[in-house]
């Protein structure tokens, strides 16, 4: 624990009070410039990548494929001149924006708790297990008892994969950087086990878990844009109330600014920081359970996801604001949507959009890059918050 | 005495205690066991000394997973690109070849970088350094993923064998009682070696020596050590750096001595359960030594029972419990021992905590 106490809980960041008329531009240059600035100038390094790499695909250094790579991930991200393709295109990034929404708020309202929750993987796919394993359970119920029952058992696994390291970190200590990478790998275990033993379902070629039936969210546009994405706008403004227009949220941010500070003030952090793991593990959770029950259906035996460490690189780039993390997860969407078309066509692997979020996230970590290269003098372009992640790291119990 | 044993045995509950030391008893001194045990250790112990060398002078250190994986795949990628161009002839103890050892020195040149690029980040311009671990972990997944598909993945006999291991003297191994464990560690490669010579050399410098003092100093208190007139800035960006060496030789261990060969995510995390270490161990190089070798052991025990499985109740009650689950033993034994069920260990007092001379701390 510090020791050098702030006595004001200065749990007000910038961007908690909306920006008065005539001071919009302010905000913009103190809050928005330096993501918007950092996620330039990171496509700028990415092509770069993609000119070296361009050797490796087609033998010779091919100053075009920059631009047919980037254009290509354009085009599967929706935003292209063929109609047909605008529409399939945008259905796929808001069918992977929808989960990195729900990702996303939950590392921020972690974050904003003095909180880093590594752990979205192992809460996103355990929600996805509990929702997978009671849909099949409830399939021939009518479809929305069935739908609630799996939505809710999904979202209550993750929230429990959530509580853990959060009762671990306000009782023990043990700090959740650790914990929640742990229990990511342990979940990898658990699914294995429960989906080869227990949770095996008869009558398929490969491991994986029953028929969910009725359970089924319905999809609602195009091809896979399921009902779901509407538990994700109905997530902004919650989670934005929560935060910025009720006590808890107060509390939580008074927490994550100083938890001493906040202890003094009659708060108390343990109980804090163990609702906010459990909030955002239950976020993950509501995330994996439409994944499976609006998308995938099944979960097999070495089920995987993305959108944990995606979450991370929204959250920061959000700078842990709901309205914020819409739009960085609308951005990490397209990312991911038209990734595979890029990587089809041009022969740059998917995983290129991994790189450009690492050049994101340096970019605005060490924001005087930016600010530099822009010749900017944008106001502080951190966030106040991760000082408390780093100081908790080996600090002990909060009590 | 066989009468006596399986009384012991035969205790409920109590018995099936007796039956796991008796099982462990038989079990760790075979060659194989015991040499699994320390080889596994090995990258948990190079990840361990990075992190002790990093918090002990005030720097938290979470990438030392990506810089793990990130030199394995560079020192592979090095040593394969090399022994085509020109196939290196054998030399010396361990089988040694010129692509390996260039190898090793490509994967410590990148553990190197990333550390200058970690505190440079943490150190100079004061940003957050989990957030800084962070992005080296998503950088090392994201660029080894991508380069994977592009030089790999095109040529999939790239590759260049891996180092050997020394054979031991019949003599050693049939000393009574003590005679294994030298048999487990004489049955080792060059970097398995480097890692308990580094050990003792670390433990030794760390707690005895001048730079020792001066590292444990910024760490716990570097207004003070500023005030005496040591350098922190300096010291904290030499030992990060000397940290990026053993996580280089870390990854070097992965993919040019366990094995010659990469996969994605290669490193499976192991970098983390070394933080882990650094935590169990006290801050200690001898302790996080120990701690990787529980680790270690864990795992390995998970592969004797499947192989030979321990007789009696205790044999069937492990034949009960799925694999799986013991696959995540190491874990669980992280999240436990972190969560300080067995001891409290006290982190360097500054830990975390970037260091400008002016401002207040």
């Amino acid at each position: 624990m510090s020791l050098s106490a702030d006595p004001v809980p200065a749990g007000t960041p910038a961007m908690s009070a909306p920006p008065t008329r005539g001071r919009w531009r302010g905000w913009f240059r103190g809050t928005a410039l330096v993501p918007l600035l950092a996620v330039l100038l990171a496509f700028a390094v990415g092509s770069i990548l993609i000119l070296i790499s361009s050797v490796a695909t087609t033998g010779h250094l091919d100053p075009s494929l920059p631009f047919r790579a980037y254009g290509a991930m354009l085009e599967g991200a929706g935003i292209t001149t063929d109609p047909d393709a605008i529409f399939s295109g945008l259905i796929n990034t808001l069918t992977v924006a929808a989960p990195l929404v729900l990702g996303g708020l939950s590392v921020g309202i972690a974050f904003k708790a003095g909180l880093f929750n590594i752990g979205g993987f192992g809460q996103f796919i355990m929600g996805a297990l509990g929702a997978a394993v009671t849909g099949a359970a409830v399939s021939a119920w009518p479809a929305p008892a069935a739908i609630a029952a799996a939505l809710a058992v999904g979202s209550l696994t993750g929230a429990a994969w959530g509580f853990i390291p959060g009762a671990l970190k306000a009782l023990t200590g043990a700090h959740e950087v650790v914990t929640t990478i742990m229990l990511n790998t342990i979940a990898t275990s658990v699914i294995g086990w429960l989906v080869t033993g227990p949770f095996l379902a008869p009558g398929f070629s490969f491991s994986r878990t029953g028929d969910i039936g009725n359970a089924a969210i319905p999809i609602i546009l195009g091809r896979n844009l399921d009902a779901g994405v509407l538990l994700s706008v109905i997530a902004v403004p919650a989670i934005w109330f929560l935060l910025f227009r009720s006590t808890l949220g107060f509390q939580i941010r008074a927490v994550g600014a100083n938890p001493s500070a906040a202890r003094y003030a009659g708060m108390r952090p343990t109980l804090i920081i163990i609702f906010t793991m459990s909030l955002a593990g239950f976020l993950f959770g509501v995330a994996g359970s439409v994944e499976v029950l609006g998308n995938t259906h099944f979960v097999n035996a070495s089920y995987g996801t993305t959108y944990g460490f995606d979450a991370i690189t929204v959250a920061l780039l959000g700078r842990t604001h709901p309205v914020g993390i819409v739009l960085a997860a609308l951005l990490f969407g397209a990312m991911r949507a038209g990734s595979g078309l890029m990587q089809i066509t041009t022969g740059i692997p998917v995983e290129m959009v991994d790189v450009l979020q690492a050049i994101v996230l340096l970019f605005i970590a060490a924001n005087v890059i930016v600010r530099n290269v822009f010749r900017i003098r944008a106001s502080a372009g951190g966030l106040a918050e991760l000082e408390t992640v780093t100081k908790s790291y080996s600090s002990g119990a909060v009590r | 005495m066989a009468d006596l044993v399986n009384a012991l045995y035969g205790i409920p509950i109590v018995g099936l205690l007796f039956q796991l030391i008796g099982y462990l008893v038989t079990i760790v001194p075979q060659p194989v066991i015991a040499h699994q045990i320390v080889f596994l250790a090995v990258p948990l112990i190079f990840g361990a000394l990075c992190g002790v060398m990093c918090e002990r002078s005030g720097v938290v250190n979470i990438g030392i997973d990506g810089m793990m994986l990130a030199s394995a795949f560079v020192g592979f990628v090095a040593a394969g690109l090399l022994n085509e161009a020109m196939p290196g002839e054998p030399f010396g103890p361990f089988g040694m070849t010129v692509p390996l050892l260039v190898g090793v020195l490509a994967g410590v040149v990148t553990g190197v970088l990333l550390s200058v690029l970690h505190a440079w980040l943490s150190i100079t311009i004061r940003a957050d350094q989990i957030i800084s671990g962070t992005i080296i972990n998503i950088a090392a997944g994201g660029f080894t993923g991508y380069l994977y598909r592009l030089i790999v993945i095109p040529d999939p006999r790239m590759g260049a064998g891996n180092f050997g291991t020394l054979s031991t003297p019949d003599g050693i191994t049939s000393i009574p009682v003590v005679g294994w464990i030298i048999g487990a560690f004489l049955n080792q490669g060059p970097i398995a070696f480097s890692a308990l010579f580094a050990v003792i050399v670390l433990q030794v410098l760390l707690f005895r020596s001048r730079w020792g003092l001066r590292t444990r100093a910024v760490g716990e208190h570097p207004k003070a050590a500023d005030t005496v007139g040591i350098d922190v800035i300096r010291l904290r960006y030499r030992n990060v750096i000397i940290g990026g060496v053993f996580a280089g030789l870390a990854g070097a261990f992965l993919t040019l001595e366990a094995q010659g060969s990469f996969q994605l995510n290669l490193t499976h995390g192991s970098g983390f359960i070394a933080l882990a270490a650094v935590i169990i161990g006290r801050w200690t190089p001898i302790g996080a030594f120990g701690a990787a070798i529980l680790f270690s052991f864990a795992t390995t025990l998970q592969v004797a029972i499947g192989l030979q499985p321990p007789p009696g109740s205790l044999g069937t009650i492990l034949a009960a419990v799925p694999s799986q689950l013991f696959g995540a033993l190491p874990y669980i034994v992280t999240i436990v021992v972190l969560a300080g069920f067995i001891g409290r260990s006290i982190a360097p007092a500054a830990d975390g905590q970037p260091y400008a001379k002016e401002a207040r701390t």
